[in-house]
């Protein structure tokens, strides 16, 4: 027998040993935990590891640890018992702009994280929890930018001192007639100035008549900014909600994708990621803030209001200057000074009125006030949802007035990274765009289980089943081929858990079909085998031939599935895309261990000896 | 232990004809029952909404229908699910449409002062979305099967690229046919399944196509009919082997693996029956039927090595 190639063997134990290392933390479980987020994305500070450290020292809860894990927070319990308690203790010691959230945090350990190593997700639908795949309405996009040009270009105009004798709303913009071809011509020319992003068509039949449409890019650049908005207010939502490990992605153009594993209380989550959420910007009062505080009374015509920072109370004129449902867009950059800023734009009826009050106010201070209002569902004794509305209200930031602006214009007197967080939250406070929710799909934790426990019965007893057979027909080959088919299953789960694919039930079939199909490229050597014996050849020699002969068949087949399950992946959805990412990882897995594992096994056994014949 | 004692020598392209045409029938038969009969669309497909609940005592299912007519949720299907306490509520895409508010409806209206109940399953599909599986799942299909086409005609030819697409289709079609017939629900892990099994019977027909080719070139005295014939032989206790062991994993589903992968399994249970004995006799005999010959799969430089005496 031709000696194997050494670094076969090696290679084979090392596939092996990081196989069994990538594999190994989903046998550990987990350790109750509470997971904190910052809302506003990126990783905690490392003083709330104090702030925690303080309040569970407070309330008597022992930690078992308390630590940056990732872009999160984790600090792990003994018991599920203190899990639930911490969590009680840390929301309000943490405050608004945190979220807290029951999680189980893998016990893998450290030296192993430290290889990268992690167990593998679990779907909703093997761990309970829902999905959402929310839809933007586009439409409603368009018809807004419509109206707003509708009321823009006519103040624009008379800004311009360009007459215009007539003004409509048609199917996809605006159309403006003109008495005379000058003032169409002058009209056009300054349009085209000063709204670079629309477009404008001269009526064919009448040279009088203009007509505005939203260019397609602008459109798009319209419905692609609410998706982004939408997309943070969203997660922000999420956070609030104390789930671990959310998922809000988008999908698509105009779609977002909402995971919340653990979740059951649908209603409530429907009524927060409907909820809405305004901004406003309003004068400030020069009266006494503080004695208004103290007395609980404010001067006739302001409201009393407190800073998000440090509650510092705050007196603001009752008239709104500009509010969020007239911002279009929000974004951190720096003044012309080099001094962080946040600039936003709003849109013609909010610009008018900032620029009258403005022109007015220089040196005068201005807030921003946030104001959301959501549904909360509590329970009463009896255990009975008891919704009520809560209004929250808080002045984010207060800004001397430098000088005259209209649609587009600065906050400065920030840090860069307050900069950052109030554009954050400026485009994060209200859904830039009505949300509809086009597929909700609940699992119960129960039946989540229950997917989990016949998931594994079905592939064990499959398992089983496939591994008797294989000894009792092929005898010591079959031995060999089940240790492959171990070796296999080893690999498939360490690339899914390498990788961080998400394992569904849909996922687990592909496991269990693979377990079917692997045994093939053992059975094509076997048989190959048998034949090449049967034609009168000596063991060795059949062995070598059985295997080398096989190998192109084995490769021809298994690519011919390997393409299916890729086209599967790339244009599958949800659970078809689960059973495709396991069964490529168990067609190329499988590939690896009928070739070379269960060759080096079957060399380690046979070479040496002398054989009459061969045990298959 | 041996299934087959010594290869066996079963004349299989005699039948070639008649198992032709047997395929054929069975191929417009499914046809026609998908086409008359239609396929039990699932959710995923039709859109709609699916609630499972399971009451902590058994319920009967008039009292359930009478509180959703009363909450204006008229034309739900309520019915057991696999025992007495488990109840599975359906309401069609038009009751639904575009109200992603409705599995709250339907909730409420059965937790309000009524019998104590535990939520499985919520499903809620919107139209737009179910419109777009249905289309994105056919073309998953088609561009599989162009990609196997294009793999199998690089790889061998362009007539055995032929006969594995007849073969594969015949299978897709053939577990459409039962699926219609039967009117077991159709839903995306259905499809996944059909998708797996056209990966499947791939792999059982290239398996008879390679032993063609090789047997081609060993055997140069041999007709085509003959090598053919042989080559089935040859891979027939290898396609029984690897059927069997799928089929017995296939079974662990079905039975164990609990309701969400049913369809699942039986839509691959059927796609390897059919899978295996076209592979036998409708791929083998397809390259037959397009005149299949020596020469197409002489590689080239066999030829140089011909011309040596």
């Amino acid at each position: 027998m031709k000696p194997y190639p050494t670094w076969k063997f090696v290679l084979l134990a090392l596939v092996a040993l990081v196989g069994l290392v990538y594999a190994s933390p989903n046998l550990f479980g987990d350790d109750p935990a509470v997971q904190v987020v910052l809302d506003s994305g990126g990783a905690p500070p490392a003083t709330v590891g104090e702030t925690i450290a303080t309040a569970l020292n407070d309330a008597g809860i022992d930690a078992v640890s308390n630590q940056a894990e990732g872009d999160q927070w984790v600090v792990r319990f003994a018991s599920a018992d203190d899990q639930l308690e911490a969590a009680d203790v840390l929301r309000p010691a943490l405050g608004r702009g945190y979220g807290v959230a029951l999680n189980l945090a893998p016990k893998t350990p450290d030296w192993l994280q430290g290889l990268g190593a992690r167990p593998m997700n679990l779907g909703l639908d093997l761990r309970g929890g829902v999905h959402f795949l929310l839809e933007v309405d586009v439409d409603d996009i368009r018809a807004k930018a419509k109206d707003r040009y509708l009321n823009d270009l006519p103040a624009f105009l008379r800004r311009e001192n360009i007459r215009y004798s007539g003004r409509r709303a048609v199917a996809d913009g605006v159309e403006l007639e003109f008495p005379d071809t000058e003032r169409a011509e002058a009209a056009r020319s300054a349009i085209v100035e000063e709204f670079p992003e629309i477009e404008l068509t001269p009526s064919p039949d009448d040279p009088l008549k203009l007509s505005v449409q939203l260019s397609e890019a602008e459109a798009k650049r319209l419905v692609d900014f609410a998706v982004r908005q939408n997309l943070t207010t969203l997660r922000n939502r999420v956070n609030q909600l104390g789930v671990a490990e959310p998922v809000v992605q988008r999908q698509g153009e105009a779609r977002i994708v909402v995971q919340l594993p653990g979740v059951q209380d649908t209603s409530r989550v429907k009524d927060l990621l409907g909820a809405t959420a305004t901004l406003e910007y309003r004068a400030v009062s020069e009266a006494d803030a503080n004695a208004a505080a103290a007395t609980g009374l404010a001067p006739p015509g302001t409201e009393l209001f407190f800073t998000r920072e440090g509650n510092r109370p705050v007196l603001l004129m009752r008239e709104t200057i500009a509010a969020g449902s007239q911002l279009i867009d929000a974004s951190a950059t720096v003044d012309e000074n080099g001094q962080p800023a946040v600039s936003v734009t709003l849109d013609g009826a909010g610009a008018k009125r900032m620029f009258a009050f403005t022109e007015n106010n220089v040196g005068k201070p201005m807030a921003v006030l946030f104001r959301e209002r959501e549904v909360v569902t509590n329970y009463n004794a009896k255990g009975e949802p008891m919704r009520e509305q809560r209004e929250i209200e808080e002045v984010i930031s207060i800004a001397t007035v430098r000088g005259v602006f209209g649609k587009r214009f600065q906050t400065t007197g920030l840090t860069s990274k307050e900069a950052h967080d109030l554009s954050l939250l400026l485009r994060a406070g209200a859904l830039a765009a009505p949300v509809e929710i086009i597929e909700e799909r609940t699992v119960g934790p129960s039946l989540g289980a229950d997917n989990i426990a016949q998931g594994q019965m079905a592939a064990l007893i499959g398992l089983v089943a496939v591994m008797l057979f294989m000894a009792v027909y092929y005898n010591v080959f079959g031995l060999v081929a089940n240790v492959a088919l171990l070796l296999n299953l080893v690999l498939v789960v360490a690339v899914m858990s390498a990788i961080q694919a998400t394992l569904t039930m849909p996922g687990i079939a592909g496991v269990v079909l693979t377990l079917g199909m692997a045994v093939d490229a053992n059975v094509l050597i076997y048989e190959r085998i048998r034949e090449e014996l049967a034609g009168g050849a000596a063991p060795h020699e059949a062995i070598e031939s059985g295997y080398g002969r096989a190998f192109l068949t084995i490769a021809d087949s298994q690519l011919t599935t390997l393409i299916a399950a890729v086209v599967l992946f790339a244009l599958g959805s949800g659970p078809v895309k689960g059973f495709a990412v396991t069964l490529s990882i168990g067609i190329v897995t499988s590939m690896f261990t009928a070739i070379v594992a269960s060759r080096a096994l079957v060399h380690l056994l046979f070479a040496r000896r002398s054989l009459r014949d061969l045990p298959v | 232990m041996r299934l087959l004692s010594r290869v066996p020598n079963i004349n299989f392209m005699a039948i070639r004809r008649p198992m032709l045409a047997f395929a054929v029938v069975t191929t417009l038969v499914s046809l026609a029952l998908v086409g008359l009969r239609g396929l039990n669309f699932g959710l995923d497909f039709s859109g709609g909404v699916l609630v499972e609940v399971v009451y902590a005592e058994s319920v009967a299912l008039d009292p359930v229908r009478a509180r959703l007519d009363d909450a204006g949720l008229t034309g739900a299907t309520v019915q057991y699910f696999g025992s007495s306490t488990d109840v599975m509520i359906r309401l069609g895409p038009d009751a639904a449409e575009g109200a992603g508010q409705i599995s709250t409806r339907i909730l409420e209206a059965l937790s309000a002062d009524g019998p104590a109940l535990e939520v499985r399953r919520v499903e809620f599909v919107g139209p737009q979305v179910g419109d777009e599986l249905a289309t994105d799942g056919a073309l998953a299909a088609l561009f599989a099967i162009i990609g196997i086409l294009i793999y199998v005609a690089f790889r061998f030819e362009w007539k055995f690229a032929v006969g594995s697409i007849v073969a594969t289709v015949h299978d897709a079609f053939l577990v459409l046919g039962w699926f219609a017939l039967l009117g077991i629900e159709f839903d995306l892990t259905v499809l996944a399944a059909i998708l797996a099994l056209i990966g499947y019977s791939l792999n059982d027909t290239i398996v008879v196509y390679d032993r063609i080719r090789e047997n081609f070139i060993d055997q140069r005295r041999a007709s085509t009919v003959d090598v053919v014939n042989l080559s089935v032989n040859q891979t027939l206790a290898r396609t029984i082997v690897t059927g069997g062991t799928t089929l017995f994993v296939l079974t662990a589903l079905f039975f164990l693996g609990g309701s969400a992968v049913h369809g699942f399994s039986i839509a691959l249970i059927v796609g390897i029956l059919v899978g295996t004995y076209s592979s036998v006799f409708i791929a083998s005999s397809m390259v037959l039927v397009l005149g299949v010959t020596r020469e197409d799969l002489l590689p080239p430089q066999d030829e140089e090595i011909d011309e040596t005496p």
